[in-house]
């Protein structure tokens, strides 16, 4: 496991049709120390997601690079796990299948990883599950799988596009709690991307808040509420005046941001 | 067992109709109190009202069978066998009087006079307009033109009712005499008709061929078969009247000799040869509107007339005389009738097409029998049984002769006595020829399995083709666009449009339509299966390519997985249009096969074969469809979930 480094990153989509050239993401700078837990916030075409994709390697960025320790990452590999909104599943695997599959590409046998599967079940909270069809699972153990699908491979880094975000409040909540706990007991380093300023605040001890056009990191926070939400309950801390204030304060940012967008358009 | 069914056919068919009778009204009875009891919970639009209703589908095969059975003229055949043979004798009747119906106006708007009058007038006066000058003498010119006028006042005379010879008249009262008299006896027949002993001794309805008996059974039947006897003498006479004068017999003789005098002289310009032929032609036209003419079977409007009025009462009284058969023959003879033709009477409209479904269902078990040597089968082929298979011929399929002269050393040689050595060699060469007995193997075989074999194969190269390129279409650009324009270019050709070219390149049997069916299969699985690939969502590729997976890794665990739904789906279909392709092209050529029996059956007209054809291949189109849909639920639970 390593830091993770970008360095003077920039990504300038063409468009094929019309040539035309929009600047996603300019000059991004930040390293992510090995077991930092970094949420990104910002409007929609911020290039948050670009930004996730350049570092997972399924884009190139067009300036600039990315390391993992002291490797540049090219494209995509099992050392940056991803977690999708929508679970990504394979729905004609069952759920150990899914979880196991990293491995199983690896060449290990099935039987070899039994065990394996079962403690990552185990540790998302999906005892007895493995041989149940995904496509009957909920949208949150859905999320699980993917998790721990995720996990198995022992990635340096995790990557979360939104993971959260098709989930019902309760069930969301739980979720950030299981997010949470799994960062403390496995010390990855995880890039959360998310909407929602409360869960941004909640799942980053890091906090990128992004501008559009180009894309950019305005503002970076250090926040405690990660910590605490390894030991308090989280709905309790969303009411500390501490986390309502930046909350508030983030808030306005952001909705700055999107009047400067609509007015410009 | 089956001869007894077959003697009871009318009271086999008259239960089964009303058991169908039955569950018909049964299952709406049974679906309607349904409907009501699910009422309260289903509303209008939710697909939920869709599920179960089997008793709905008792119900809809019941109707089929009945119309089936109504149509067939199967009810006729059950409850009223004698009708066919009394429809029969009363059209005896219609055929004995139809040479005198045909040149009345009777079932047609004029009578044969008027059209002859009109005809060769018009014929005369156009031929009158074109007298080409140059191919007659003036004299000659003169002769031509008095040939046509004589012509066209002998259709006059013979049209006009003063010039009718009192003989002719005659004639004609002693015919209307005799149709009144037949018209008589329809309106208060004697007692005493009856049928001959003989007649009762007939099959019955539907027996035997040809199906309907001729000889009356019942005194009605005789009675008409009687009529028809005279109304028939009575046509032969009617034919023979000619309406020729004394004066038009003048007129004639005196026409003849003056073509017979132009037909010898000559035109003044004999040395062109196209002139003379101009001539020739010219008179003969002439010549045949005259002899049309001198026939004598142009009569007066007004002579006829009455003769009309005569024919026509008997028909109409041959028709009330019919009493209750004329609701029987309107009710339970749908779409047709009964007619008489020369030796026999036939059903026209689908009493002749649509055999009954028992017909129909016997006709199968007959084809189905695999005793192929008692009538068993379809031309030496049983419909779907088994054989055994020596082992040696597929053998000789699978290792081609040429690999043999590949081995190691010579074919064996004669020795000095003259006798063969064989070695090793011509050993393997015989095995490959398929000459060495290597035992059998149980094999299915039959027109169905023929048929079945041909679409399996197909299918299976198909599969085994189409889906890895359609994959590799599916994901890559080289192969998307490299192959598109060759697949797109052949694939919307209908495969029956290549089936004359097909059999041509790879023969008449088996290989040819294998590789027809394999074009369609090919074609609808590659599109089928890019389809699936290019539809894999992109997170999904994302997802095992961040978790360690190879290109090659994830073209086969992912990709290939997701466009699961896709294949079997294209698989579906290729099936259903293989099944289709495959019949037409077994009627185009071959031996054996499902489509091969129908082409047979339509050559020579067997209707129940037909439908035994057509109805062989629904069932198994239907059962494959079913064996799909159960294969694709059980293959992709997940499909319609992800």
């Amino acid at each position: 496991m390593a830091d993770l480094t970008c360095k003077d990153l920039c990504m300038t989509f063409v468009n094929q049709q019309t040539g035309g050239k929009v600047k996603a993401l300019k000059d991004i700078n930040f390293t992510l120390k090995k077991g930092e837990l970094l949420s990104v916030l910002g409007p929609s075409g911020c290039g948050k997601t670009t930004l996730l994709n350049m570092i997972a390697g399924f884009i190139t960025p067009t300036g600039g690079q990315i390391n993992v320790g002291e490797r540049l990452i090219e494209g995509p590999g099992a050392d940056r796990g991803m977690v999708f909104q929508q679970g990504a599943l394979f729905e004609w695997l069952t759920v150990a299948k899914n979880v196991d599959f990293g491995l199983r590409m690896q060449g290990i046998s099935e039987r070899e990883t039994r065990d394996q599967v079962e403690k990552w079940l185990a540790t998302v909270g999906l005892q007895g599950f493995a041989d149940t069809p995904t496509y009957q699972l909920s949208g949150g153990m859905q999320q699980r799988v993917a998790l721990a699908r995720c996990l198995i491979n022992d990635p340096d880094v995790i990557l979360m596009d939104e993971p959260l975000g098709a989930l019902d409040a309760l069930t969301r909540e739980k979720m950030q709690s299981l997010v949470l706990e799994l960062w403390k007991k496995t010390g990855k380093t995880i890039i959360i991307i998310t909407h929602s300023v409360e869960e941004a605040l909640l799942l980053g001890e890091r906090l990128f808040v992004m501008a559009p056009r180009p894309g950019r990191i305005h503002k970076e926070y250090q926040l405690p509420f990660a910590e605490w939400g390894l030991k308090r309950s989280l709905r309790d801390m969303k009411l500390e005046p501490e986390f309502t204030s930046v909350r508030e304060e983030i808030l306005t940012m952001i909705w700055n941001m999107e009047e400067e967008i609509m007015g410009g358009a | 067992m089956l001869e007894w069914l077959s003697d009871n056919r009318a009271v086999v068919a008259a239960i089964i109709i009303l058991l169908l009778v039955g569950s018909f009204f049964a299952s709406i009875i049974y679906g309607i109190k349904q409907t009501r009891l699910r009422e309260k919970d289903q509303v209008f639009g939710d697909p939920e009202r869709t599920v179960g209703g089997w008793f709905w589908a008792v119900c809809g095969v019941s109707t089929l069978l009945l119309v089936w059975f109504y149509f067939s003229w199967g009810s006729a055949r059950a409850f009223f066998p004698q009708a066919a043979n009394e429809l029969c004798q009363v059209a005896k009747l219609h055929e004995a009087v139809s040479p005198v119906t045909s040149s009345l106006a009777i079932d047609s708007r004029y009578s044969k006079s008027k059209t002859l009058l009109v005809r060769n007038s018009r014929q005369l006066a156009e031929l009158r307009d074109r007298l080409p000058v140059n191919a007659f003498s003036p004299a000659d010119a003169a002769l031509v033109t008095g040939v046509m006028q004589n012509t066209q006042q002998l259709i006059s005379i013979m049209a006009t009712p003063d010039f009718v010879g009192a003989a002719t008249i005659a004639e004609l009262e002693k015919i209307k005499a005799g149709y009144a008299a037949i018209t008589n006896e329809l309106a208060k027949p004697r007692q005493g008709w009856s049928p001959d002993p003989a007649a009762l001794a007939q099959p019955s309805w539907g027996i035997s061929e040809p199906e309907i008996p001729l000889l009356p059974i019942s005194a009605r039947g005789a009675m008409y078969d009687a009529l028809a006897v005279e109304a028939a003498s009575l046509s032969e006479d009617f034919l023979k009247i000619r309406n020729l004068s004394p004066a038009a017999k003048d007129l004639i003789s005196e026409t003849k000799a003056t073509i017979a005098a132009l037909k010898k002289s000559q035109s003044p310009n004999e040395s062109d040869p196209a002139i003379v032929k101009d001539r020739a032609d010219y008179l003969k036209s002439v010549d045949r509107i005259f002899k049309r003419i001198d026939d004598g079977t142009i009569f007066p409007a007004v002579v006829m007339a009455d003769m009309q009025l005569a024919v026509e009462a008997m028909l109409d009284r041959a028709e009330k005389a019919k009493g209750g058969l004329r609701y029987v023959e309107a009710l339970f003879f749908p779409g047709g009738d009964i007619v008489k033709s020369r030796t026999q009477c036939t059903e026209q409209g689908p009493g002749r097409w649509l055999p009954k479904p028992t017909d129909v269902v016997a006709t199968f078990f007959g084809l189905a029998n695999p005793d192929v040597e008692n009538g068993g089968g379809y031309k030496g082929t049983t419909l779907l049984w088994w054989k055994w298979l020596p082992i040696s011929d597929v053998v000789s399929i699978l290792i081609p002769d040429s690999l043999i002269d590949l081995l190691p050393g010579d074919y064996g040689q004669l020795n000095d006595k003259g006798e063969f050595e064989a070695n090793y060699k011509d050993w393997m060469l015989g095995l490959a020829q398929g000459d060495v007995y290597l035992g059998v193997v149980p094999m299915l075989d039959g027109h169905i399995w023929d048929s079945l074999f041909r679409v399996l194969v197909a299918m299976f190269f198909g599969v085994l083709l189409g889906v890895p390129l359609g994959i590799y279409m599916g994901v890559s650009r080289f192969y998307k666009s490299f192959f598109d324009p060759m697949i797109e270019l052949y694939r919307p050709v209908p495969p029956l449009a290549w089936a004359p070219l097909i059999l041509t390149i790879f023969g008449i049997q088996d290989d040819g339509k294998i590789f027809l069916l394999f074009m369609v299969a090919f074609a609808i699985m590659v599109i089928s299966a890019r389809t699936g690939a290019s539809g894999a969502q992109l997170s999904k590729i994302r997802a095992s390519h961040s978790l360690g997976a190879s290109d090659r890794q994830i073209l086969r665990y992912v990709i290939l997985p997701n466009a699961l739904p896709e294949i079997m789906t294209g698989i579906r279909i290729s099936i259903g249009v293989c099944w289709g392709t495959l019949v037409a092209a077994e009627m185009l050529a071959g031996t054996t096969g499902v489509g091969f029996i129908e082409n047979v059956a339509r050559t020579v007209s067997d209707y129940e074969l037909i439908w035994v054809t057509i109805l062989i291949m629904g069932s198994l189109g239907l059962a494959f469809d079913l064996m799909m849909r159960w294969v694709i639920s059980q293959l992709i639970p997940w499909r319609g979930k992800g």
